[in-house]
C-alpha cells in the first residue's frame, strides 16, 4: 500500500462487497428458486429463503427431465452430452494444433506460410457469421443428430495452434539438435520432448477450451433436434419454450443450476492455473 | 522468428497439418465461400431455380429499414455492453488492487461468471426480470417504473445488456486486475511522495499505462457483443418485442432458418464477416506492435 487511507480502504472494501453481492444475486436468486415448490415461485415475490423441495426438484429433473408440459429429455441425458461433446472439443483441439503447431514450426515445406494463414484466418469466421452454409454442409454429411456433428466442426483452432507455436518457439534449439544426434526422429522428438515441455500449456488450454465447449448455444441449437442429443445449454432454452403458462420455473432454475456447476467448479477449483492460462493465452 | 533446428522429411508436416487443414476446409473455408458465392444469387421459393444477380441482395440489404434498424440495435447494444462492462470491471480492479491483501479473495468471488455459459445468464436474467415473478421487476415496480421487458423495447434492451454485462465482467476483471499489479510500484509512490492523490495518480499514470490492456479489451468486448451475444439474445427475447433487439447475428439466423430469405441471408453473414474481419485485424495490427516493444 502507498499510503494510509482507512476511510479510502473502508470504501474500497465496501463497494467490491457491494459488487460481489450484485454478481452473485442471480446466482442466489436460482438456487433459492430451485428448491421451492412450483406454487411457492410463481408467488410475486418469491421467497428469498431456501425453500425445502431441493433434492426433490434436482432428482426429478435428473432423472426424468422437466415439467408435465413441455417434454424434455431427462438433465441427467443432457449433462452427459454436455460432457462428452465438451471432452471431444477440448482434446480434439489441443491434438490438431499440437500437430500442426509442430509441423508449421519445425519443419519447413511449400505451402507452410499458407497453411499458416488458412489457419489464422479461422479466427474471423465464427459460426455466427456463417450459420447457414455451414448447416448446410454438416447436414450433406448426415451429421445432424450426431456427437461427430456437435464437436467435429467446432475444433479447429487458431487460437490453439497460435498458442502452442509461440510455445514451441521458445523451446531451445539445442534440444532439438540433441534429439537429433542422437538418432531421434521427428515423432520421437514430439512424444519426448514437445509434448512434456508444453504439459502446463495444454493444462490451462484444457481448462478454457471445455468451458466453451460446455457453454456452446448455437450449434447444437442447430444440429440436435432430438430432445436424446440436446446439450444441458439447449435443454434449458427449451423448457422455457412453451410459453408463460407451461415453464415450471423451480425445475428450470435446478436445471440451470446444474448447467453452471460443472464449469463454474472447474473454474473456482483450479484458480490460479486458469486465470495464468486465460491471460497468457488470449493476449 | 525462424526455428535453426529443423527435421526433414517429404511427407510428415502434410500429415501432421492435415487434420486441422481438412476440418478448416471442410468447416471453414467451404461454407465461407458458398456465403460468398449465394450472396450474389437469388433463388426461388421452393429452391429450384436459382439466378445470378451480381450485388442486388446487398443493394436490397441497405435499403431495407429493417436491416438498417438492426444495425442501429447492434451500435446501441455493442456500445453499451463494451462501455458498461469496462468502466465497471475496471472500477472494481481499481479498488481491488488498493486494498493489496484481500485481491485474491474478490478476484475468486468475481471470477466464476466466466464459467457460466450466455444462454443460461440470458435465462437467470429474463427470471429476474419477469414482469409477474421476477425479484428485480418486483423491486423496480415498487419504485413506480411499469417494469415489462416483454412488451417494452427499451427494458427489453435493457435486459440484454445487462445478461451480456454481468457475464463479461470477470473476464474484463482479471484483464484488468493483472494489467494494475504488472504496473511498477515506484513509479505510483514517486507520485504519492510528489503530492498526488489516489485519484490524481489514476488519471495521470495508471490509466495511460493501462491503456494496452484498455484497447484490447475494447476489441474483445466489441466482438463479444457482435458475436458471442448470439446466445443471450435467442435465450432471452428472441430478438423481440418487434425487433428492438434484433442484432445482426441475430438477423442472419432469425432471416435464414426462420424467414427462409436466403439471399438476403447469405449477403448478411457477408457483411458481418467484413466487420469481423476488420476488428480482427485491427486486434493483430495492436498485438503485433506490442510485442515488438
Amino acid at each position: 500500500m502507498i499510503e494510509n487511507r482507512p476511510i479510502l480502504t473502508f470504501f474500497s472494501h465496501l463497494i467490491l462487497v457491494i459488487g460481489v453481492a450484485i454478481v452473485a444475486l442471480p446466482v442466489y436468486v436460482t438456487f433459492v428458486a430451485s428448491s421451492l415448490a412450483v406454487d411457492e415461485v410463481l408467488q410475486s415475490p418469491m421467497p428469498m429463503l431456501p425453500g425445502s423441495h431441493l433434492i426433490e426438484n434436482y432428482t426429478k429433473v435428473l432423472s426424468q427431465g422437466a415439467s408435465t408440459n413441455v417434454t424434455t429429455a431427462p438433465v441427467g441425458r443432457m449433462m452427459f452430452n454436455s460432457l462428452v461433446s465438451a471432452l471431444v472439443i477440448a482434446i480434439g483441439k489441443i491434438a490438431i494444433s499440437l500437430l500442426s503447431a509442430f509441423a508449421i514450426v519445425y519443419f519447413r515445406f511449400p505451402f507452410r506460410a499458407l497453411a499458416f494463414w488458412m489457419i489464422f484466418v479461422t479466427l474471423m469466421l465464427p459460426v455466427e457469421v456463417r450459420i447457414l452454409p455451414t448447416f448446410k454442409v454438416v447436414s450433406d454429411l448426415h451429421m445432424l443428430d450426431t456427437y461427430a456433428g456437435l464437436t467435429i466442426p467446432l475444433i479447429a483452432s487458431a487460437t490453439a495452434t497460435f498458442l502452442f507455436r509461440q510455445f514451441f518457439l521458445t523451446i531451445p534449439d539445442e534440444l532439438a539438435e540433441a534429439a537429433r544426434i542422437d538418432g531421434a526422429g521427428p515423432m520421437r522428438f514430439f512424444w519426448d520432448v514437445v509434448v512434456p515441455l508444453s504439459r502446463p500449456s495444454i493444462a490451462a488450454l484444457f481448462l478454457i477450451l471445455f468451458i466453451f465447449g460446455w457453454n456452446q448455444y448455437l450449434w447444437p441449437l442447430l444440429v440436435t433436434t432430438e430432445e436424446s442429443m440436446y446439450t444441458t445449454v439447449i435443454g434449458i432454452k427449451r423448457m422455457i419454450a412453451g410459453g408463460e403458462a407451461a415453464t415450471e420455473w423451480n425445475l428450470v432454475m435446478a436445471t440451470a443450476m446444474l448447467g453452471m456447476l460443472p464449469p463454474a467448479l472447474l473454474v473456482l477449483l483450479t484458480q490460479k492455473w486458469f486465470v495464468k492460462g486465460l491471460v497468457d493465452t488470449e493476449k | 522468428m525462424e526455428k535453426r533446428a529443423r527435421f526433414q522429411s517429404r511427407w510428415l508436416p502434410y500429415a501432421l497439418i492435415a487434420p486441422q487443414m481438412a476440418i478448416t476446409l471442410v468447416f471453414f473455408f467451404l461454407p465461407a465461400g458458398q456465403a460468398v458465392y449465394q450472396s450474389l444469387m437469388v433463388q426461388d421459393a421452393f429452391g429450384i431455380s436459382t439466378q445470378f444477380v451480381w450485388f442486388d441482395n446487398f443493394k436490397d440489404l441497405f435499403r431495407n429499414d429493417e436491416y438498417l434498424a438492426s444495425f442501429r440495435v447492434t451500435a446501441v447494444f455493442s456500445f453499451l455492453v463494451a462501455v458498461l462492462g469496462l468502466s465497471i470491471s475496471l472500477f472494481l480492479a481499481v479498488l481491488a488492487d488498493r486494498v493489496v491483501r484481500s485481491a485474491t479473495i474478490y478476484k475468486t468471488l468475481l471470477i466464476w461468471p466466466y464459467a457460466v455459459a450466455p444462454a443460461i445468464a440470458a435465462i437467470l436474467w429474463l427470471f429476474l426480470f419477469n414482469p409477474t415473478l421476477g425479484i428485480v421487476a418486483h423491486w423496480l415496480q415498487g419504485l413506480g417504473i411499469p417494469w415489462d421487458p416483454l412488451l417494452n423495447g427499451t427494458h427489453a434492451l435493457i435486459m440484454v445488456v445487462v445478461a451480456a454485462v454481468w457475464k463479461q465482467i470477470s473476464y474484463n476483471f482479471l484483464f484488468f486486475l493483472a494489467g494494475l499489479q504488472s504496473i511498477p510500484k515506484s513509479l505510483i509512490e514517486a507520485a504519492a511522495i510528489d503530492g498526488a492523490g489516489p485519484v490524481k495518480r489514476f488519471v495521470t499514470i495508471v490509466f495511460p499505462l493501462l491503456s494496452p490492456t484498455t484497447f484490447f479489451l475494447l476489441v474483445v468486448n466489441i466482438i463479444y457483443a457482435f458475436i458471442e451475444t448470439f446466445a443471450i439474445i435467442d435465450a432471452a427475447t428472441g430478438g423481440g418485442p418487434g425487433q428492438a433487439t434484433q442484432i445482426l447475428v441475430y438477423k442472419v439466423y432469425a432471416d435464414g432458418f426462420k424467414g427462409l430469405d436466403l439471399g438476403s441471408s447469405y449477403a448478411q453473414s457477408v457483411v458481418l464477416m467484413v466487420i469481423l474481419i476488420t476488428l480482427t485485424v485491427v486486434q493483430f495490427r495492436y498485438v503485433e506492435r506490442k510485442v515488438q516493444y
